[in-house]
Parts: structure tokens; sequence; C-alpha cells
């Protein structure tokens, strides 16, 4: 197997795919946003129960890929507990990780697990599939409730 | 699928796809380092050396605009020009040229029918019958024009296996149908329906049928007159011509009723700031200077395909889609999607719990170009209960070695996905 494809599907990312964390509406959800990638077919609805400025709990629903789900698996596991801007200056690092791959100033050993995220940009034709969930957690964010597509 | 499957091997066995696969310079190159085994024809096909050339004949050399010029290269494109809607005529048998007429591609041409024809003979209360295999192209413009007048979709239901139920169809036909339009092959299942029964039965109650032949060309002898369809559109990429050149047949007699669809020069025979008098067929329907080389291209395709004969085509893929059928069934947690009995060389499938997409990166890794996803038929895949599924469509020029390469790279996403 070529190592991009090993780097692209490591343990964790099937590991998450098969079994997401926080799969699900969490109890008293407040918040919640949708998100399509119209040329896969990938949907995800993302909920959030903010308390003040504070994610206390998320959680997602959705079919997908195994990198659109590991992706949305992941980044709820790394935003219970979180701001909003801790979480809007994460999906800004994730963002470039993902998207510009080596020539981004974020360095993948500082985000911990989503580091697995990073063999996404060897393949242009997969990293809407990584970001789906993040444009989706924005848009949640935000509030302003319309769906989010990726194209 | 049950169609003389050994009358049809005898005729393919003269067939040498190796050898033909080397007129097609982008089939013969690496992709990751891996031989290109280019299973994706259903989405557009390679083209043989010989029509690019052409293109590349006509701007060195002929490169003008046609129908207006008295200049010696005008004359030569426009006799190239139209030579080639002689050659679509015969390729198709339709009854004169004047019923061929040049689109961007079968999407326009359904366009064309749905704002001409479809305006003026759909009314409020009335419908549009389609299927439930229709890809977006042919589903799509029905929709506009019935949300215009007040019309309603109406779709023929199918089976598990998708075809489509002709008892079904047989109570759709109502008296306010006024137009039948469905595939005549389906791109996401391979089925290939019963399009003469489906026009009979229409014309039985007067109504008229548009075929969407995009996936029937490249594989199958189509016959206009004998199919007595109303109206055929077809691509010319998919049948190993250009990008931006297909066709609308369409029967003299509609035609010549049915009002201009774009407006422009070529188009008209005079005007005036009061009036303007159309062109006669086809070129009432061909506004603005046209693809030129798309359709010298095309041509030149028409002459390929016409060489090797469909019939040739026709049994080496048949024989192609037994063995690939056969091979994949054998792949564990394979569920091959759309199993009809009159297949043309697609296979549709799902692969245990891993997604398409997934299943198409790591094929693709492999040097295997196949498609996944909806396939532009997101009502069909809610039909089945599916979100996507991967798809291998085969042309003349893949062999049995090709489908073996297939499954030996299923078996590295199994690896894989463990």
């Amino acid at each position: 197997m070529s190592s991009e494809l090993r780097d692209l599907y490591q343990e964790v990312i099937i590991d998450h795919s098969r079994k997401p964390r926080n799969f699900g509406k969490p109890e008293g959800a407040n918040r919640n946003a949708e998100g399509v990638n119209p040329l896969c077919g990938d949907q995800i609805t993302l909920y959030l129960k903010l308390s003040g400025d504070v994610i206390e709990d998320i959680g997602f629903q959705g079919a997908g890929c195994a990198i659109s789900k590991a992706s949305a698996s992941l980044m709820t596991a790394a935003l219970k507990k979180k701001t909003k801007a801790e979480a809007e200056a994460l999906f800004e690092r994730v963002h470039s990780m993902i998207s510009e791959g080596p020539k981004s100033k974020v360095d993948p050993e500082e985000l911990g697990k989503l580091a697995v995220l990073s063999g996404v940009w060897e393949f242009p034709a997969r990293v809407k599939c990584a970001t789906l969930a993040w444009h989706t957690l924005r848009s949640a964010l935000d509030g302003a409730g319309a769906p989010v597509s990726t194209e | 699928m049950s169609t003389t499957a050994n009358s049809v091997s005898a005729v393919a066995a003269g067939f040498d796809a190796a050898q033909l696969s080397k007129d097609f310079p982008a089939l013969n190159q690496l992709v990751h380092g891996k031989p290109l085994v280019y299973l994706d024809n259903a989405a557009t096909s390679q083209k043989p050396r010989s029509v690019i050339d052409a293109i590349i004949r006509f701007y060195e050399e002929d490169c003008s605009n046609i129908h207006r010029g008295v200049h010696l290269l005008s004359e030569r494109a426009t006799k190239a020009y139209e030579e080639v809607r002689l050659a679509v005529q015969q390729f198709i048998h339709a009854a004169s040229p004047a019923e061929v007429i040049f689109v961007r591609g079968a999407t326009e041409a359904i366009n064309l029918v749905a704002q001409s024809y479809g305006r003026t003979h759909v009314q409020a209360g009335d419908a549009v019958l389609i299927s439930a295999m229709e890809h977006h192209s042919n589903i799509v413009p029905w929709q506009i024009l019935c949300e215009e007048k007040g019309a309603k979709l109406h779709v023929i239901p199918m089976n598990d296996r998708g075809e489509l139920l002709l008892e079904e169809y047989e109570k759709l036909l109502t008296p306010e149908t006024k137009l039948v339009a469905v595939a005549h092959v389906s791109n996401a299942l391979g089925t290939i329906n019963p399009v003469r029964q489906i026009i009979r039965m229409a014309h039985e109650r007067g109504i008229p049928v548009l075929v969407d032949g995009a996936q029937a060309v490249p594989h199958l002898q189509v016959d206009v007159q004998d199919l007595d369809c109303d109206f055929y559109a077809f691509s010319g990429h998919k049948m190993y011509g250009p990008t931006g050149i297909g066709i609308l047949y369409g029967k003299q007699r509609l035609l010549e009723a049915m009002p201009p669809y774009q407006g422009g020069g070529d188009m008209i025979s005079s005007v005036t700031f009061e009036k303007t008098t159309y062109n006669k067929l086809p070129y009432k329907f061909e506004a603005g200077t046209p693809d030129i080389a798309g359709a010298i291209g095309l041509g030149a395709a028409i002459d390929y395909v016409s060489r090797l004969g469909l019939d040739a085509i026709a049994a080496h893929e048949h024989e192609l889609l037994v063995h690939a059928t056969e091979a994949l069934r054998q792949v564990p947690g394979l569920r091959l999607v759309g199993t009809a009995k009159e297949k043309a060389s697609v296979l549709s499938f799902l692969f245990g719990d891993v997604h398409p997409h997934d299943i198409g990166t790591i094929l693709d890794r492999e040097g295997i170009a196949i498609r996944t996803g909806h396939h532009c038929a997101q009502p069909l895949m809610r039909r089945l209960g599916v979100a996507a599924t991967a798809r291998a469509s085969l042309a003349f020029y893949n062999r049995r070695e090709d489908v073996d390469v297939l499954v030996a790279g299923l078996h590295k996403v199994r690896e894989v996905f463990g």
C-alpha cells in the first residue's frame, strides 16, 4: 500500500469512522447546523449545547465517507468544554493543515489526535470530506442556521 | 444480460481490445505509478487519436466560420460540418438530415425539447412522464417546465433489480400525459430499457416520446425510425467524441411546428426590427456559431465506431459484462446494484460498509478510475435506499484483465478497512 494511502487511512481514522464518538443529539442541545457535500451526498447535522461561551456538549448525526465521519467524530471529541473562541481558533488551524499541507504554518503535532487528518492534504478530492464537519461547526457557532454546502 | 451470450461471444472472438486501446493516447499512461485502468466510461469516454487529429486539422487548416463566408476555408469548414450531419443521420438512421440538430450535449437537447416543444404543448393540469432511473438532465428540465406551467411530473416506478414496471407505466399514460421522457440506458444501473415497447404504448395513446440516448449510443445500434421515437438526445463525449457537442434528433413534422429555442445568427432567414423570419430546419435550432471543431471531432468518432461496428462492440462489451459480473459477485461483501436482465456494461456496487468515496480513492492509487457518488441520479439513489454507489463502466477498449485489476484493487480496499 502506498504511504500516502496509509497516511490517509490511519487506524485512528478507520476507528473513528466505524465507531464515531459523540454520535447523536446531546441532551439539552440548543444550537444545530446542517452541512452537505452535494458532490458525494455526505450529510451531517451538528448539535451544540452552549452555555454562555462554552461548548458544554456536542454531537453529530449523518452519513458519509470514512474521512468525513472520522473528521466529525474527532472534532466533537476535541471541542468539548472549549470556548467559542477556542473552537474558532481550532477551526482555522485544522483548516489550514488540511488544505495547505506542508505549506501550512500549523504543526500537526500540536493538534493532538487531529493530526491524523493531515494526510488528507495529499488527496485534493477529499479535502471537502474532511472539512465538512468544521464548516458546519462554524455555522452552528454563528447561529445563522442556513445549511452549509461545500460547493 | 440474457440475450444469446454464445452467439455474441463468437463475434467478440476477433476483437482485439488491447490493440484498440493503443489508439487512445490518454489510456496509455501511468497513474500514481500504475498503468491506468479506465473504468469511468459512462462519465466520459477517452478519445482516439483520429478524433484528436481531426480537431487539430480543423484548427490548423480549415478554421473559419460556417454558412456565411465565400472564401475557401469557410467552404471547407461548412462542407466538413454538414458532412458530419449526414454521418449522424446515417449513424442513427434518421429519415433526413433536417432532423439532426447540433447541440452542446444530451442535456441541451432535452432542454431544447422542454423549452420549445414542452412550453407549446404542456399546459396547466397536464403531466410529463419520466422514469425512476433518470439522470438529473432528464428530470430538472421537466421540473422547470412543470413549475412554469402548473403541470405535474409523474414517475414510472421500477423494481429492485432496476427494471421499469410496464404495467404501472401503462396506468400513468393518462389523457393528461403530454410527453414521455425516458433513458434508453441507465447511467447508474446499466439497465437497457425496453424503449421500443415504451414508445409503442405511448403512441397508442397519441403521446410523443423523448429518449435520452446518452448512455446508449456508445454501446448499441440505434435506429430512430425503427424505435419510432419522436426525439432522441445524445452527447458526443460519451461515444469517443469531444465534449461540447451533442445531437438532438426530432421527427421533422414535430420540429417544423416547434418555435425556436434560442435566437441569434444562422437561425434566421431575414431580420428587420419589426419581424424575423426563421430559417428552415435544422438551422432554426442552431443559433450562433456552433462548436464546429466539436462536430468535426464527433464525425471522426462516428467513423471510428462505425469501422469497428456496433455489433462487434456490443458483443465484446457483453462478454466483459458477464465476466465482470461473475468476478465481482465472488468478492466477499460486494453487492451489485442494478441487476436487470437487459444491461449495458455498467456495474454499480456497494462494498461492505466502506463508503464509495473511500473505495474510489483507494482504487485511484492503484491506477483504477471509477466513479463514486450519486451519478447525477439522486432520486434513483433514494429509491434504492443508498447515498451513493461505486460504479465501474466499461468500454470496448477494456479487457478482462482490467476487471481482474479492479477485483485486486477491491482486495486492497478490504486490506485498508480490515
